[in-house]
């Protein structure tokens, strides 16, 4: 009978070490010998830009370690919700971040911070011929977009609102990405990502522009949020991503003035 | 039952039935029939039975003759081909999607003349949703059998082969209905994992509602912006799942007909 209290105790000391582990994960993030990090969760189209600011970042505020998790906003703003611990939050759509907003995740208010809006990407040299959004609804064409419920799905559905180009896509991607990985690998003839996607692709897609992506611009709200571990320090990146500097950086990744 | 065991088996089925649980917690029960009678909903689970069967067909009809030949035929290197046969069970679905979609992609070195010479694209269609699941789900019928076959041994075969039935014969009236029971467990196991498939699919199929769209990707799909549609998916997987594995065959996962 001891071996029952036994293997109870010990499987109570192994539950209990997990979840002290994940506790103090939070405190190592306090002052500790000068180093502070930071948590920040982005939309994935921000990774690139990012990491630069952060890195400029870091090197004005010595000890400051940015730590990032790039995903879909969607995605990100239910963890949040469901009560993951960081300190900032960029979504790429403000839908998103009102869920945030909603659940009283985030402190003050989002601001917006860029804007970015669709282009055609095809594969390079474009071997179907692609000029024009219409092109993309001729029949023959295969053209894969994102589906609804992502931001990027729903950028697209408004410039085929404001168009009246109805797309008939072979697949709706759960995020740009897919999108975008399909285009490069040949596998679609076109596909609509974000102007900035196709920058970061470096020349492994080509993007053709079309004047009716200026009708569904998708705006990008950067927010503090209210489980901090380091406040000032969030609210103090926020500013730097808005301030000339970060301003600079996700110009050059194609992002546009909110 | 030795009492030790106990807690840690208590603890492996909280591990297993409280998550689930959860979901049947956090769904709104007003809401779930409007969801779950929704037109994605219903098009994603008709789908998803849909390209199951064909995949468990296909399973078989592939699988139990490789592993005949992994278990009965004398092929040099078979330890080998056992693994290459048995790797999609270790390996992410996603890259068998990418190993497929590079193999019958338009660029790729299969897809390449099939589309010049037939015009035939697989990826984005219903059969490229099939060819993923049987990637994923035909080892588990290939283990079973061969298993089945292993511990069954030879002896009744070459018992029919001396009273003068000639290997197709034996094959028919004394190896498969030694097998059937084992075929019963497997085919359940085949059918459930082809029904959860997701990261081959979503991979090499893409997402398109009514054409390529299961109940798996339906879910994710529904998980960016509707929560309570993806929870609500989500419970009719689960309960289909449960469907097939207690009801339909309840003997059958006890490796017994």
């Amino acid at each position: 009978m001891r071996w029952i209290s036994r293997i109870t105790a010990a499987a109570a000391v192994l539950v209990l070490g997990a979840s002290c582990g994940q506790g103090r994960q939070g405190a190592d993030s306090g002052a500790e010998g000068g180093e502070r990090e930071l948590t920040v969760l982005a939309a994935a189209s921000l990774t690139d830009p990012f990491e630069e600011v952060a890195a400029r970042f870091s090197e004005q505020n010595p000890g400051v370690r940015v730590r990032f998790d790039f995903q879909g906003s969607s995605t990100l703003a239910e963890q949040i919700i469901q009560g993951r611990p960081a300190d900032v939050f960029a979504s790429a759509n403000e839908k998103n971040m009102t869920k945030v907003v909603d659940a009283d995740a985030a402190t003050g208010k989002a601001e917006p911070f860029v804007t970015n809006r669709l282009t055609i990407a095809v594969p390079p040299g474009n071997p179907a011929g692609i000029r024009s959004l219409a092109d993309l609804a001729a029949p023959g064409k295969a053209v894969v977009t994102c589906a609804d419920p992502v931001p990027c799905g729903a950028a697209t559905n408004e410039v085929e609102q404001a168009s009246g180009v109805r797309l008939n896509p072979v697949s709706e991607e759960n995020d740009v990405t897919s999108v975008l990985q399909k285009v490069q690998a040949g596998e679609a003839d076109a596909g609509l990502v974000y102007v900035t996607d196709v920058r970061s692709a470096q020349g492994r897609v080509e993007g053709i522009d079309f004047p009716e992506s200026r009708q569904a611009l998708n705006i990008y709200p950067i927010t503090t949020l209210q489980d901090a571990a380091q406040p000032e320090l969030a609210a103090e990146f926020v500013r730097f991503v808005q301030g000339p500097e970060g301003r600079e950086v996700l110009e050059r990744a194609g992002f546009g003035a909110p | 039952m030795p009492l030790p065991l106990w807690p840690f088996a208590a603890l492996g089925l909280a591990l297993v039935v409280l998550p689930v649980l959860g979901l049947f917690l956090r769904v709104e029960p007003t809401r779930l029939p409007a969801l779950l009678l929704s037109d994605t909903a219903l098009s994603a689970l008709w789908l998803s039975v849909k390209t199951s069967l064909l995949s468990t067909v296909l399973s078989v009809l592939l699988g139990a003759p490789l592993a005949m030949v992994l278990a009965r035929g004398s092929v040099p290197g078979v330890r080998v081909l056992r693994a290459l046969v048995l790797l999609p069970l270790v390996l992410p679905p996603v890259v068998g999607g990418l190993a497929m979609l590079y193999l019958l992609g338009r660029t790729g070195p299969l897809g390449g003349p099939l589309d010049d010479l037939f015009g035939v694209t697989v990826p984005y269609t219903t059969a490229a949703v099939v060819l993923a699941q049987t990637f994923v789900a035909m080892p588990f019928l290939v283990v079973g059998l061969e298993g089945a076959l292993r511990s069954a041994g030879g002896a009744y075969e070459k018992v029919a082969a001396t009273l003068g039935a000639g290997p197709w014969s034996a094959f028919r009236r004394v190896t498969v209905p030694l097998l059937l029971p084992a075929l019963g467990s497997s085919l359940v196991l085949t059918f459930a994992r082809a029904l959860g498939e997701f990261g081959a699919t979503i991979t090499f199929a893409g997402s398109l509602q009514g054409v390529t769209r299961t109940l798996p990707l339906a879910v994710y799909t529904e998980a960016q912006s509707d929560v309570d549609a993806a929870v609500a998916m989500s419970l009719l997987l689960v309960a289909l799942a449960l469907l097939v594995i207690v009801l339909a065959r309840p003997k059958a996962v006890e490796g017994q007909l």
